[in-house]
């Protein structure tokens, strides 16, 4: 075990594979040190459990209605109460984990490489092409992400799907700012110029060079943006433009609730506590993401 | 002659993740009216000492001591509201680079007179003449002028100059000078340190005076400190740095370079020889 | 002296070509999601059993033959000249109903964001300087909350618990039913007009409908504010002209106001503006939530009623307001700092 610590933690690292390892190690080991990084984490794959076994963890269906038993307060059997249609609301809090961890994963494979590939070029390329992009991006930086995601919405029309390119809609243009800063740090880089001079494409350079030194500052700004993404599905379930009935959806499920939140308070509020858990867990890791990944934010503190 | 700032034991700590590490290991050493330079590498423990005086290392870093006497007041044992009443008044420093060390919101002007209203109650046309006055003493020509300005203004020297002016308005007894020339033009460096050895001697301060720079020390101060790794390696009087004992020292002014020299290869130190011992 | 002023000359073009290539750019996505919408606008006009020649007509009076950019000048000369079309819900002029609900909007957004501020940058300053504090950790959790709670989540929540349960504040509308209409509009704002009509009465029946909407409007700026200013302070205390401050003797306070704090309140107005516009934002959750009747409503009233000419002129409005209060902070930015005076 403790060779195994050792071999992980040398200074100077024999293979590639050691330094990876080593690094992953550290990182791991830095994470765990930071208890909110660690709550936030434990959060998370509890999000990503719950979503994979909802049929196993949910004590009742989702969708099956029971109209005998409508709006009952939170009990033994019914941990969180039912709804207005007798649906039991912990089961369908449950299932409805599948919904936000489908819309955050979507809109993270969405955005994500766009604004990367966006930022790379640009800063890669410089000129023109820099300042086209970047005014494109600039544009989009400069809107209210919200409302442009319910403008969007309102021309593709409601549903989940079209809530999801909405939202990534509004989602990519941070991430092609930061590639791009990133990229102008190392651009002029003599490895970069060694690498040219090897005869590599600019598709090359950018793809197997430029984008991967840009993502860990691009992880650290999707975790902290989930909570932002969740909250922006929800708002969008919660005007009746998102998930459409009867799907399980966090949001849509706290708009039902509303007729009855002066006398029958567990229906809005319990899926807002889920939001909120899932919300926080996103912003903890991203947290210690930074501390962690982001030696310059380190440095200043 | 009667101290003024005597240090026993001193020792700076700062918390690492693997474990305390001490950045100044039990120093002890007096000073009286009379100027010392204390010589040593980036990460000697010199600068560390120097703020340690002020009581101004920032947190998580500790100072213990057993004690640190100025002018008949324990320093070590004075809360922090005793200590701003020596800040300034009676203790003051000169730091490396003015572009960081000057407020860059604030007019020069405003600075010094901060420096003075702190601990002085003046008049309002007071403050300007002594501002004023202040400022020409450290060979500024147009001190109104200058006086409005803001610190971006200015180039590095006269912001260095503004800087001492600042720190010498309220006429402390003691003055550090922490590397006050190594941020500067080395055509201006003399200059700068002209008037602080001009300044020094006309009010009869005691000052001490921190760099890397052997020569430099070896000039303008009557004893000279080396420190190595936290501690002090040496301690001698500057005419007498030629005759130094210790291998650090000796390696330190080997490393200098000469006018009317002809080397194959420039030494190296050899850190072996004291690392042992 | 010349050079400079040419020099400020040419960097005020270059603000205002991007100010208003931004402003182009907002209108290109309106016109642009006007275009993409699956209802055919001519098809609402005539009607889906109209003929070929009719529905050709329509077409051709409405603009629609003709190529995309000369529509989209078109609709750059519309807006610019105040024509934002007709709303089908209400069957007025889109300006004009966003004239009258605008005031609700501004009045909640303006008293959230005081709050926000008034209490979030002492709160990230006493963060700072007590880095690790129980004071520091609370802070940073609220920080944090204000980004994970959904607002029309908390605005019910709010309306659950101090209105129906404790009855300390008003429910939702802006007034009690029976005050409405009872003050003359002159600013549209109701603690304004109340006050200048001298209604006392209804000034506190406002205030009492305004605190609750205004005070969770206020709680996630003021998150955003303290953690913000907290870090900006952190970074700050550890300059070295900080140190300087307390090498001259300078009283802890004022080190930590007037040298540490004074320089970032410039980058704070940017902050606040950002804050505030951000408000105009989120207020559209909250007036949903307290029947508020505002900007945001009628955005998603029209949302819901497919009543694209309202949609789009309230993105617009809320766009346009958005980027004036980003450009008027980077403008006073520039102003107030004496190293970006130059």
């Amino acid at each position: 075990m403790s060779a195994l610590h050792e071999w992980l933690l040398e200074e100077s690292p024999s293979s590639r594979t050691q330094a990876r390892l080593g690094r992953a190690w550290r990182i791991l080991s830095a994470l765990a040190r930071n208890p909110l990084a660690a709550i936030g984490a434990l959060i998370i794959i509890a999000l990503v459990v719950t979503a994979l076994f909802a049929p196993l963890i949910a004590p009742f269906s989702a969708v099956g209605q029971d109209l005998s038993n409508r709006l009952m307060p939170p009990s033994a059997e019914h941990w969180m109460g039912t709804d207005e249609l007798g649906r039991d609301i912990f089961s369908r809090v449950v299932y409805g984990s599948r919904i936000t961890l489908l819309i955050v994963a979507m809109v993270a494979v969405i955005s994500a490489p766009i604004g990367l590939l966006v930022g790379a070029i640009s800063g890669y390329a410089g000129g023109w092409t820099d300042r086209i992009l970047m005014g494109i991006t600039d544009i989009f930086l400069s809107m209210p992400k919200l409302i442009l995601a319910l403008a969007f919405v309102a021309a593709l029309g409601p549903g989940i799907e079209n809530a999801i390119i909405a939202i990534a809609i509004t989602a990519w243009p941070v991430y092609a700012r930061i590639a791009r800063a990133e990229t102008l740090t190392f651009r002029d880089a003599e490895f970069i110029a060694a690498i040219r001079l090897q005869g590599a494409s600019a598709t090359r350079i950018i793809l197997r060079h430029v984008l991967p030194l840009c993502a860990s500052s691009t992880i650290i700004r999707v975790t902290l943006d989930m909570a932002g993404i969740i909250l922006t599905a929800a708002g969008l379930g919660f005007l009746g433009l998102g998930a459409q009935p009867p799907l399980p959806e966090w949001g849509a499920m706290i708009s039902r609730g509303r007729n009855f939140i002066l006398d029958q308070w567990w229906v809005a509020t319990m899926p807002g506590f889920a939001i909120i858990a899932v919300s926080l867990g996103f912003c903890f890791l991203g947290d210690g993401l930074r501390d962690v990944l982001d030696p310059k934010q380190r440095e200043s503190r | 002659m009667t101290d003024l700032l005597s240090i026993r034991n001193l020792t700076v700590t700062f918390p690492t993740p693997r474990g305390p590490v001490d950045v100044v290991r039990g120093i002890s050493f007096s000073l009286g009216r009379e100027r010392l330079g204390i010589v040593g590498e980036s990460g000697s423990g010199k600068s560390m000492t120097g703020r340690s005086i002020l009581k101004l290392i920032r947190p998580p870093g500790r100072i213990s001591a057993d004690e640190m006497i100025f002018d008949g007041i324990d320093l070590i044992r004075r809360s922090e509201r005793q200590m701003r009443e020596i800040r300034g008044a009676r203790i003051s420093m000169i730091m490396q680079d003015p572009k960081f060390s000057l407020n860059p919101v604030m007019t020069i002007g405003e600075q010094i007179a901060e420096a003075l209203t702190t601990h002085n109650s003046v008049t309002r046309r007071d403050l300007r003449n002594r501002v004023l006055e202040m400022l020409h003493a450290v060979r500024i020509h147009e001190p109104a002028r200058v006086a409005g300005l803001y610190p971006h203004e200015v180039s590095g020297g006269m912001g260095q100059r503004v800087m001492i002016a600042m720190m010498l308005i309220p006429e402390p007894d003691l003055l550090i000078a922490d590397e006050p020339t190594s941020a500067l033009d080395v055509s201006v460096q003399a200059q700068v340190l002209d008037i602080i050895e001009e300044l020094v001697a006309g009010k009869g301060m005691g000052l001490i005076l921190i760099s890397h720079d052997l020569n430099l020390v070896a000039r303008y101060c009557d004893r000279i400190l080396v420190m190595n790794g936290g501690e002090i390696v040496e301690q001698c009087a500057a005419d007498a740095l030629h005759r130094a004992q210790h291998p650090y020292t000796r390696g330190l002014l080997a490393a200098i370079p000469r006018m009317d020299e002809d080397r194959e290869e420039l030494p190296v130190l050899d850190r072996s020889a004291w690392a042992a011992a | 002296m010349a050079g400079r002023a040419a020099h400020g000359a040419v960097g005020l073009a270059r603000f205002m070509l991007v100010t208003i290539l931004t402003f182009l750019g907002l209108l290109a996505i309106t016109f642009f999601i006007g275009r993409v919408v699956p209802i055919d606008p001519v098809l609402s006009v005539v009607g889906d059993r109209a003929t070929q020649e009719v529905y050709d007509a329509a077409r051709e009076r409405m603009g629609l033959d003709r190529p995309l950019v000369v529509q989209f000048f078109s609709y750059v000369g519309n807006v610019l000249s105040g024509d934002l079309g007709q709303s089908i819900s209400t069957g007025r002029a889109v300006t004009s109903d966003l004239a009258r609900v605008f005031p609700a909007t501004l009045e909640m957004a303006t008293i959230g964001i005081l709050i926000g501020v008034l209490l979030g940058v002492p709160m990230g300053v006493i963060a700072a300087t007590r880095q690790g504090s129980w004071a520091d950790q609370l802070i940073r959790v609220l920080g944090l909350l204000g980004y994970s709670v959904p607002a029309f989540w908390l605005g019910l929540v709010g309306l659950a618990v101090f209105y129906a349960g404790l009855g300390w504040v008003a429910g939702p509308g802006r007034v009690d039913f029976f005050y409405e209409g009872m003050v003359d509009t002159i600013t549209g704002l109701y603690l304004i007009d109340s006050l200048i009509a001298g209604e006392m009465d209804i000034f506190r029946n406002a205030l009492s409908h305004l605190v609750l909407p205004a005070s969770i409007l206020g709680f996630f700026s003021l998150a955003y504010i303290a953690r913000m200013t907290r870090s900006f302070m952190l970074d700050q205390l550890a300059q070295e002209y900080v140190t300087t401050a307390r090498v001259k003797g300078v009283p802890e306070r004022r080190v930590v106001w007037r040298h540490a704090f004074f320089p970032i309140r410039i980058q704070l107005i940017t902050v606040i503006g950002l804050s505030y516009a951000s408000l105009l934002e989120g207020s559209v959750m909250i007036e949903v939530v307290f029947s508020w009747p505002g900007i945001g409503n009628y955005l998603t009233t029209a949302l819901l009623n497919a009543d694209m000419n309202a949609v789009l002129g309230a993105t617009l409005v809320i766009g346009s307001v958005f980027i004036l209060i980003n450009k008027i902070s980077d403008v006073l930015y520039r102003i107030l700092d004496p190293r970006a005076r130059q």
